[in-house]
Order: C-alpha cells, then sequence, then structure tokens
C-alpha cells in the first residue's frame, strides 16, 4: 500500500503552520497529520481533509431598491464543492424591495440542505 | 435599511462626527452614552455603514458581536444601534470644513449649505485605495484598471462586471477577495501578482480565495508595464530581485483586459490638513492622544482617518474610546493630560496612540516593519532601562500587534519619553530579517483538487 500526503496551509493564526495529511491508499480512517502546533491545527487539517466547507456569499438582482444588488449568505457553511454552482443558480434569483435581514430567499439551495438569507434590509423605493 | 434623516438640522451639535462608517458610528453612539444629547453623523454616501456595506463577504464582527457577519449585517446593527439611541444621521452630505471653533461647514443634498456648532468633533473620514500614479507603473493609460475596492462596489452594489480576464496587483485582503469574488461571476483570474516576498493578506484568504480556486499567487513579482490603447491588452510583470528592483530580462506577458489594484489605503485626512492637525508620517493621519484627541481641543479622530486597522473590530473598539471622550469633552470636564510619549524604536513602524498616561489603562496598536517570528516587545526609557517586556510568538506587517497596558505595569514610571522595540529573539543572527523560514503561500500545492 503507498501513501499519499495532502498539503495545507492552516488559517488558525498567522502562523500559517503546513500541515500535511498522510493517507494509507484505500485506507478507511487511518490518517497521520504533522506540521501542526496547536490542537486547533490539527482538527483544521482533518476537516480540510475530509469535508471542507465553506459560507456562501454572492448578490442576487432586487430591484425598487437603492442599489440594483442585494448581498445574500448561506445560513450555515455548505460543502466547499458546492460553492460555484449555488453563485451559478443564484444568478437566477430576482427579488423586489422591500426585503428584511434574515428573510429566506432560496429554502434549500441545491438540495444540499442550506438556505440563502438577505444579508441585510433593503427598503423600497 | 432605515437611514432616517433628520427633517432639520440643529444649530449646535453636542458632538458632531465626520463619517458614518463603523468608526464614526460607533463613535456616535459611545459618544451618547457618555452624556452627549445632541449628537449628528454626516455621511456623503445616500446610506450610513461605509465599506461594510460593499464587503459582502463574512468575517467580520467575532470581537465585537462574538458572531462571524458580513459586512452588510455588521453595517446594519451599527446603523440600529445609532437611531435607537436617537443619533441623527444626515445622508448624500459632505462637511467641507471644521474651523478652530469647532464649526462645521457641511453641503447636504437635502437642503443646501449650512454651519453648525459642535462641543466636539470627530474624524472617521476613513481610507482611499492606493492608486496607479502611487505605485509608478509606466505604460499606456487605457480603461480597464481599477482600484480593488471599487471593483469591489461595481460587482457587488450595482452587478456589473470590471472585465473578462483580470489580474491582480498586490495581495492585500481586498484583493484576494476580490479575485474569489470575479471567479464566482464567471471573470477569469490570470494571477496574483506581490511585489514583497511574503503575502500581505490573511493566510483564511490565500487558502480560501487562491488555493479554493487555483488562482495562482506570484511573490517578488510586480507590473512592470501596461499594454493598450482604448481597452487593456496585456500586462508585463517581472520577478524582483532582494533590493525590489524588476528583473526585466525575465519578465513575461499576462493577457488580460482589467487589472485590480490592491496595494495600500492611505487614511483620508483633507479635513485634518485644513484643520491643520498634527499628522505622523509613519501612519499619515493625525497624531492621537490616549483619548483618541487630535493636537487641537475637542476634535478626536478613529478608524482608519488614524491609522490602517485589520479588522473592523478593532475600529469599533477604538471609535468607542474616541466618542466616549468625546462625548464627555463635550459635556463635562476633559480627561486629564498624558504624560508619556511613545517613540517607535526598533522593528517598530509606528505605535497608536502617540502620548498614554501612567494613570490609567490603554490599548496601544503597533505596527512592524518586517515580519519576525519569535521576538520580544520591550517598552524602553530614555535612559535605556526596559520597563516592560512581552514574549511574541512572530509578528507580521499585516497584522497589527495589540499591547493592553495596565497602570500596574508604568507604576514606577514618571511620565517621559518611551521606546517601543521589537527585538528579535531566537535568530539574532540570522541574515535576512524580511525572510520568514516559514513560506507564507505555496500556490503550487493545493488541497484536494477541485473546486
Amino acid at each position: 500500500m503507498t501513501a499519499h500526503t495532502t498539503h495545507y496551509l492552516c488559517i488558525g493564526c498567522p502562523l500559517g503552520c503546513r500541515l500535511e495529511v498522510e493517507e494509507e491508499e484505500g485506507g478507511q480512517a487511518e490518517v497521520e497529520v504533522r506540521g501542526f502546533s496547536c490542537r486547533r491545527g490539527r482538527d483544521y487539517a482533518l476537516q480540510e481533509h475530509r469535508a471542507p466547507q465553506r459560507m456562501v456569499t454572492t448578490t442576487v438582482a432586487i430591484d425598487h431598491a437603492l442599489w440594483p444588488r442585494l448581498p445574500v449568505r448561506s445560513q450555515q457553511p455548505v460543502p466547499r464543492q458546492l460553492v460555484p454552482e449555488i453563485c451559478r443558480a443564484l444568478r437566477s434569483v430576482h427579488v423586489v424591495a422591500p426585503v428584511m435581514l434574515g428573510d429566506v430567499l432560496v429554502e434549500n439551495v441545491l438540495g444540499c440542505g442550506v438556505a440563502i438569507v438577505a444579508a441585510r434590509d433593503m427598503a423600497a423605493c | 435599511m432605515i437611514t432616517a434623516q433628520p427633517r432639520h438640522l440643529r444649530r449646535r451639535y453636542d458632538v458632531v462626527v465626520v463619517g458614518g462608517g463603523p468608526a464614526g458610528l460607533e463613535a456616535a453612539v459611545a459618544a451618547q452614552n457618555a452624556g452627549a444629547a445632541q449628537v449628528l453623523v454626516v455621511d456623503r454616501e445616500p446610506e450610513a455603514g461605509g465599506i461594510l456595506q460593499q464587503c459582502i463577504h463574512t468575517g467580520f464582527g467575532l470581537h465585537r458581536f462574538g458572531a462571524e457577519l458580513t459586512g452588510p449585517e455588521y453595517a446594519q446593527r451599527l446603523v440600529a444601534q445609532a437611531l435607537v439611541q436617537g443619533v441623527d444621521i444626515v445622508a448624500d452630505a459632505c462637511v467641507l470644513d471644521v474651523d478652530e471653533q469647532r464649526r462645521v461647514k457641511l453641503m447636504t443634498t437635502a437642503s443646501g449649505i449650512a454651519t453648525v456648532d459642535a462641543g466636539a468633533v470627530v474624524l472617521a473620514m476613513g481610507a482611499r485605495e492606493r492608486t496607479r500614479a502611487a505605485a509608478r507603473i509606466p505604460g499606456t493609460r487605457p480603461a480597464g484598471i481599477f482600484t480593488a475596492g471599487l471593483a469591489q462596489r461595481l460587482v457587488n452594489l450595482y452587478g456589473l462586471m470590471p472585465g473578462r480576464r483580470a489580474a491582480i496587483l498586490g495581495s492585500g485582503d481586498i484583493g484576494l477577495i476580490m479575485a474569489r469574488r470575479l471567479v464566482l461571476e464567471g471573470v477569469e483570474v490570470a494571477g496574483v501578482f506581490e511585489l514583497m516576498p511574503h503575502a500581505n493578506g490573511l493566510n483564511r484568504n490565500i487558502v480560501q480565495c487562491l488555493h479554493d480556486f487555483a488562482i495562482p499567487l506570484y511573490l517578488s513579482t510586480t507590473v512592470v508595464e501596461i499594454h493598450g490603447r482604448e481597452r487593456l491588452e496585456k500586462v508585463t510583470v517581472a520577478p524582483v530581485d532582494s533590493t525590489l528592483q524588476p528583473q526585466l530580462a525575465q519578465a513575461w506577458e499576462v493577457p488580460c483586459d482589467t487589472l485590480l489594484l490592491s496595494i495600500g489605503l492611505i487614511p483620508e485626512n483633507e479635513l485634518s490638513e485644513q484643520l491643520r492637525l498634527r499628522i505622523d508620517p509613519a501612519t499619515r493621519g493625525p497624531v492621537v492622544a490616549s483619548t483618541m484627541e487630535c493636537s487641537r481641543d475637542g476634535v478626536f479622530a478613529c478608524g482608519n482617518v488614524v491609522h490602517i486597522h485589520d479588522l473592523v473590530d478593532f475600529v469599533s473598539a477604538e471609535a468607542m474610546l474616541a466618542g466616549t471622550c468625546a462625548g464627555r469633552f463635550a459635556t463635562a470636564a476633559p480627561a486629564p493630560a498624558d504624560n508619556v510619549r511613545l517613540l517607535s524604536g526598533e522593528n517598530v513602524r509606528y505605535c497608536v496612540p502617540h502620548t498614554i498616561s501612567t494613570e490609567r489603562e490603554h490599548t496601544v496598536y503597533l505596527r512592524t516593519l518586517r515580519p519576525l517570528e519569535s521576538c520580544e516587545l520591550r517598552l524602553v526609557e530614555a535612559e535605556g532601562n526596559v520597563l516592560y517586556t512581552k514574549r511574541l510568538r512572530y509578528v507580521f506587517p499585516a497584522e497589527m500587534v495589540t499591547l493592553k497596558l495596565r497602570p500596574a505595569i508604568l507604576q514606577k514610571f514618571h511620565g517621559g519619553t518611551l521606546r517601543v522595540d521589537l527585538v528579535p529573539r531566537a535568530f539574532p543572527e540570522q541574515g535576512d530579517a524580511a525572510e520568514p523560514s516559514f513560506p507564507l503561500s505555496a500556490p503550487d500545492k493545493r488541497p484536494g483538487g477541485e473546486p
């Protein structure tokens, strides 16, 4: 069996540790993490390795408001690989003012179980 | 957002705040809490909130609100707080002048030119981006060259795309954030080019904005020429040597129709200069006492107009102090004067505030000139006695160092001048301190495979 190493840059603090996760090919749970200097770094490496998550923030079109775009966010982080697809999907969303912060604009985006909500109030004008 | 405009301006306000960004809003509320009954915030945008309104990404508010917010969410909390407190916010308005008697002349869209008297003034004008002219990039003058913040405004507020294929000069956080933003909006990003041997932005942004999208980061590389007649066609980039001189023999061309500049911010101090406030050449902002008062009585300053902050949370903290002191100045006895002058010593680019008092607790913000991996922060008396030391695991130019000073630390000190030094500990003889032993970015080794 050959080992496969993946590299990560820790974002926990400005030290920016070089993290390495080594995994036996075909192996299930057996991974080895190197390069961290605190527990958070180790946890981060495992998280990034197994299921990296990201918050989605973008804008959608809005009518009758101060600006033509409304900032929106995902209510929770989503799997990282879904981010570009979610942003593409949100390009066809069009809302009309007024909108309140936290208003749900898309309930279950791409079926991933996460809602897209307005990130601010926007009054009608 | 509800930004109720006051029906008419009063003749006199206890405190007038210039600028309705996070610093101004936070200072206004603090002034009101400190006893100022009438507080006015003047902002030139159609709504308050400042640059936060276009910073749609998350990462704001962990210190201030204990939650990870987007910029607009942070702004909305501050605006709501100000309106609940009864602060007057006048938008679409511009302060033209503040004189020695603290008469504030402003121009409003609604009612023209007006003059109001202020018990105290808080300057919170923020900062501007450095432009192509500041960086002196040679070449033609085509369309397609934007500061990163302008591009951010066009994309996030107006939904306008700056171009189809972009190069980004400078690895400041705004540039990194915009790299991701452009890719998500379908714009190709050819790369981020950074003059220094280290990235200027947070690691978090290197990873989540560049690595996630396979955008290359070229360190020790800069744009040496701009090409194109009507529209930008390409830029020439070249590596630089250890003295930052471009090596033109190794230059290459990058086809692009858009160039974003993320090369630093400059405090916006036209009003400060009109008021003849003392300006610190290192911060390019006014010299401030521990109360955030400037070199004229009753004029206070906070936020990016004083020095460029990394986090809005620190702006909030500084603005609360400025607002509290301005409110007290306007309504009661001003705070006793400082008796200690802080000097920037070894490896220290600047410290803010410029003076402190041995009687009170202070937060001092400072910035290092170069990355140091293990060092000691020292407060040194004029005679060379070291009054206080603190070990730091690392310092970076991109990260402000925060020093909490309690009166106990300065107990034996009777005033005068204190020098602040950052002294390397572990590797005192190492050649080039500017080169961290752990490189800060490697686009070559990306996680995973996707985005």
